[in-house]
């Protein structure tokens, strides 16, 4: 076998494993384990992280393994402080989401939430776009069983969708890899956008980030997903995009402006949306647009930002997936207009989810805060002002959709007269360390700010920061309570609002539909006539030979109109040539 | 003394024993019979095979009586051929000796020496036309390998299958005829029927008009035999019916063989020079290649049947044989053949496992298969594994044909060819996530919920599982696939650019 040529470098690395490792074979153990006792499989999952990240300590950065196929060099394992910094995250993640996963009984379920969360891993310490690409591929196929795990019709169809999205993204990767791979060497390192490779690369990772307009598959699918799965998938996917953007394409300033739209487009679906968790998910879209600008300004205070911010979306943006899940996994709804006032039977659910609206919002010592503030003032450092304005206006959005409508009408509103249990005491656990950890980061966020790429010289509590975002907020609510009181707010109604995928989803299928009719009438009036020619040929031949068989059945007829139409066009190409 | 006949003993065991077969007629009789020519085959394919590659470009010649070329028949091993034996005998090992008990369900106790007398003289005829150095025996053991496989499909248990049967007889006749009228032609414009001494003959006769006709019914005569698309209406019924081991063995070898037959008359007869400087035979290759890629890749995301899905799946998979022949570069002609070696092992691997399944469970329907990943994991895993490397994820066989498609692709015709091979591999994903889903995700069925649908018989299992374990070793290691289709390449290409 080939890739016998396995290298380890740096320091003395006698234990060290890929950290995709201890993932995979946690999933192989899950997906073997005996179904009782009940709670060994919840165990072995919840255990699988806290055994990797005592792997990750041990990976110092700048480690590396090296291995040989085809005759290029993979690179399966490649440390550095931002690689680290996602694996550590990656970790926290997957440790609270296994957590709150613990009710979760399909074997299924958790073996694919432990192959995602590895396949998050191996993407960030990927050293080559071939190993990226393998597992770009993994985390696509692994996570589509996080959706189709609901198995409601909705859930499959558009698990599908979320499927070919996912795997498209691969395959231009692998075709942006495979150009570049001749140009160069595979090595994942920083691009330029000059070449046709870089540029499949980017459309590759710009898929998976979740770019305005091809942004459809996580709307689509992220609400569809089981209540865990949702806090899962909220927290890997389009990080590990970031991540591959920070590593590829720092600096590019077309990053700035597709940001921008990020940031600004979701909040007006957002707001008009009615399923809580969809909200959610273009809230997502509109926090990474954040990161994406951070990215694209490219400067050391910019990149640490992103790489901050994506730290502290994970967590909030899980707090709230969390809560919404929790919410779901009592009542069975997830609409806006069938909830409301919640409060009364699920308070503590309610606290929590106010913790993480308040980070996401970005109020003072709560984790939004230390990290958005980063990429806004770099914009402005970096002269990007309407850039700033922009982000000041998302943000005042974000608050808007996320901080105040979630809990809102989930919790609040009209008395939907629901009346649950509070959510169960592992979901409130997970949660509990979520928020906490949110309100650690916004209190003490020199913790987070030593882990990040580059040296800190950044205070976020001064008073021209606290004060303006204070201000954003109040005047933020303020906007809220009079658009609701006038009436003008839009309600919460039972809707499909149409967005971009609007084209793959009826348009698409219509114009295929025509096309289709168009050519099936074609062939077939080409085809009779090929069938009534070969009849009268049979025919003939009949008539001139009594004894002659009739060769009959319609495929065979259709199959020898076929060898005669090649057979001719042969005829008449070779004579041509 | 004896390693001089192993070409002639190749072609003559399977044969002898075919008869033989017939009178011994108890089924355990015929199995071990088969068994021992599957073995001995094997031996001499990779036998040969290391002969003809330990050399610098050696070639194996045999003269049958002892008359020499051009006026006696004469058998020629080179890398190519040795290549395809090796497939062949190395699918045929692994279906013989683990598929006993799909064989023993399927066929009624007293025709199971019929099957596998077919099985033997299919199996005379495919090595025969790989080791064959004489035109006219190419479509000698053409006939035999097709009328002997029309026996395997007329065997099934449903009774479509024998109109499946008729049909693959009859297209395979209009096949092999239009094959024979070349060998006419080609006599009647050379006076010669060895393919060495038709290399040197021809290339001088490149305008006759009669050499044009002769290109155009080798191309359909080919094309029919190897189910080139729109030539491919015989192929999913035939599998489709066929009894699930024959589905393994035809699917795994037979496209190979006739793949191998337009390799040996484009290149090896006609030459390169004049296939593709003279015919510009690619560019009349190559949509039908990318049409059939798309096209049949499209019909199995439809099918509810997964033996048909696989089946039109193979039509698009012989697509990306030609595409690569079409690429009219010796890498692309290095990805057909490397593909013909990776195709063989994913393609007999799914159709194992669907082996396995329909033993259990009854049916090969989409419907029938619901549920049967919790009652047979390992059997879904095998499933896994090799619809993976027919995906072409990397580590499986899949991936090398892709990337070494897809190089030479970007080589020949820039990126536009390239993204079309790729997105081609997204329907194929679509279709082998129907089958992954309905084992794994769609509620169980009555069949699927019943006690007797337990995991598949032990020898099945190591067949299928040998099958895919070989989709990843031979996407880890390269050097026997793609190592020996370089070198096999390069042979076929010559020295003309």
């Amino acid at each position: 076998m080939t890739p016998a040529k396995v290298t380890t470098g740096a320091m003395a690395a006698v234990a060290e494993l890929p950290p995709f490792l201890p993932f995979y074979l946690g999933a192989l153990l899950v997906a073997l384990a005996p179904a009782r006792p009940q709670w060994l499989r919840p165990a072995l999952t919840v255990l699988t992280p806290l055994l990797g990240a005592a792997n990750l300590l041990t990976i110092p950065a700048g480690a590396h393994l090296n291995m040989e196929l085809l005759g290029y060099e993979l690179n399966p394992l490649r440390a550095d402080r931002l690689s680290n910094l996602f694996g550590y995250l990656f970790h926290l993640a997957a440790f609270i989401g296994a957590i709150y996963a613990w009710h979760a009984r399909a074997r299924g379920q958790q073996a694919a939430a432990l192959l995602y969360a590895g396949s998050a891993l191996g993407a960030v310490f990927a050293g080559d776009l071939l190993t990226l690409f393998v597992f770009w591929e993994m985390l696509a196929v692994s996570s589509v069983f996080l959706i189709v795990g609901r198995r409601s019709e909705r859930a499959m169809q558009s698990g599908m969708r979320y499927l070919v999205v996912q795997v498209l993204s691969g395959v231009l990767l692998f075709a942006g890899a495979a150009l570049l791979a001749r140009g160069g060497g595979l090595t994942f390192t920083a691009m330029r956008l000059d070449s046709a490779g870089a540029l499949l690369v980017f459309t590759a990772f710009g898929i998976k980030c979740a770019f305005p307009l091809l942004h459809n598959w996580l709307t689509d699918a992220y609400p569809e997903a089981t209540p865990s799965g949702a806090v899962f998938l909220s927290a890997f996917s389009t990080k590990v995009a970031v991540y591959a953007l920070a590593r590829g394409f720092p600096g590019v300033e077309l990053l700035i402006y597709i940001g921008v739209v990020m940031a600004c487009f979701p909040i007006f679906y957002a707001v008009i949306e009615n399923d809580l968790r969809r909200v959610l998910a273009y809230s997502i879209i509109n926090q990474v647009g954040f990161m994406v600008v951070g990215i694209g300004i490219g400067s050391e205070l910019a990149v640490n930002g992103a790489v901050s911010h994506a730290f502290s979306h994970v967590l909030y943006k899980s707090l709230l997936m969390m809560s919404m899940g929790a919410v779901l996994y009592r009542t069975g709804r997830m609409n806006g207009s069938d909830l409301g006032g919640l409060y009364k039977c699920m308070p503590k659910t309610t606290l929590l989810c106010i913790v993480g609206a308040a980070s996401i919002s970005a109020f003072p010592l709560f984790s939004g805060f230390v990290s958005k503030s980063m990429v806004m003032s770099a914009a402005l450092g970096e002269g990007y002002g309407w850039v700033w304005l922009a982000l000041l206006f998302a943000s005042a959005g974000v608050f808007h959709h996320a901080g105040i409508k979630i809990p809102f009408f989930a919790f609040f509103a009209h008395d939907s007269g629901i009346r649950c249990k509070e959510a169960p005491p592992h979901m409130l656990l997970a949660m509990v360390i979520a928020a906490a950890l949110c309100v650690g980061i916004g209190c003490w966020p020199w913790t987070l700010y030593q882990l990040l790429p580059f040296a800190v010289d950044y205070a976020p509590f001064d008073a021209t920061h606290v004060v303006a975002q204070l201000q954003l907020l109040f005047f933020s609510a303020l906007a809220f309570v009079w658009l609701k009181l006038s009436g003008i707010y839009p309600p919460e109604l039972p809707s499909v609002n149409l967005d971009a995928d609007f084209v793959y989803r009826k348009l698409g299928p219509a114009a295929l539909k025509k096309i289709t009719a168009l050519v099936q009438t074609a062939d077939r009036a080409l085809r009779r006539r090929a069938l009534a020619a070969t009849c009268t040929l049979i025919q003939t031949t009949r008539r001139l030979h009594d004894d002659a068989a009739p060769a009959s059945g319609d495929v065979t007829g259709k199959m020898m109109a076929a060898a005669l139409v090649v057979f001719c066009a042969a005829l008449v190409f070779y004579y041509l040539v | 003394m004896t390693a001089a006949h192993l070409p002639v003993l190749q072609v003559v065991a399977p044969l002898l024993a075919a008869p033989l077969c017939v009178m011994l007629r108890a089924p355990l009789a015929a199995w071990l019979l088969t068994c021992a020519v599957a073995v001995i085959a094997i031996v001499i394919a990779a036998i040969l095979l290391f002969t003809v590659t330990a050399g610098d470009g050696a070639v194996l010649i045999y003269a049958l009586g002892g008359w020499a070329a051009p006026w006696g028949i004469e058998y020629r091993v080179d890398i190519v051929g040795a290549f395809v034996l090796v497939i062949i005998t190395g699918i045929n090992l692994v279906a013989v000796l683990c598929g006993r008990a799909s064989v023993m369900r399927e066929i009624p106790a007293e025709r199971v020496f019929l099957f596998y007398t077919g099985w033997l003289l299919c199996l005379t005829g495919m090595l025969g036309i790989a080791v064959s150095g004489d035109v006219f025996n190419v479509f000698v053991f053409l006939e035999i390998a097709s009328l002997a496989s029309c026996l395997l499909v007329s065997l099934g248990r449903d009774r479509r299958c024998l109109s499946a049967a008729f049909r693959y007889l009859l297209m395979g006749s209009v096949g092999a005829t239009f094959i024979l009228i070349v060998v006419g032609l080609l006599y009647q414009m050379t006076g010669t029927l060895n393919m060495a001494d038709l290399a040197a003959r021809l290339p001088p006769l490149a305008q006759s008009r009669t050499l044009q006709v002769a290109f155009a019914f080798l191309t359909v005569g080919v094309g029919l035999k190897a189910a080139v698309f729109p030539l491919h209406f015989w192929l999913p019924g035939a599998y489709a019916f066929a009894p699930s081991m024959a589905a393994v063995f035809l699917a795994g070898t037979s496209t190979k063989a006739s793949v191998y037959i337009l390799l040996r008359f484009f290149f090896s007869v006609m030459g390169a020079e004049l296939s593709f400087d003279a015919m510009r035979l690619h560019w009349f290759l190559l949509p039908l290649a990318l049409a059939g890629i798309f096209a049949a890749s499209v019909a199995a995301i439809y099918q509810s049947d997964v033996k048909r899905l696989l089946a039109f799946s193979s039509v698009a998979q012989v697509g990306y044989m030609i595409l690569g022949v079409a690429t009219g570069s010796g890498a692309g002609l290095a990805a057909a053949l490397v593909h013909l070696f990776n195709h063989a092992l994913m393609k007999s691997a799914l159709f194992f496992v669907v082996a396995c399944m329909v033993l259990r469970v009854g049916g090969a329907r989409l419907a029938d298969l619901a549920g049967v990943g919790k009652r047979m994991p390992l059997t879904a895993a095998a499933l896994v594994v090799s619809g993976l490397s027919l995906v072409g994820f990397p580590f499986t066989a899949g991936f090398i044909s892709k990337w070494a498609l897809l190089a030479a692709a970007l080589d020949s015709h820039g990126w536009w060819l390239a993204l079309l091979v790729l997105a081609s591999s997204l329907l194929a994903v679509v279709y082998m996530w129907r089958v992954v889903e309905a084992v794994y995700c769609a509620p169980k069925t009555a069949s699927a919920e019943s006690q007797t649908v337990t995991e598949a018989p032990l020898p099945l299992l190591i067949g299928a599982w040998l099958l895919a374990a070989a989709n990843v070793v031979f996407g880890l290691s390269t050097e026997l696939s793609l190592g020996i289709a370089e070198r096999a390449a390069v042979l076929l290409i010559g020295d003309a650019p």
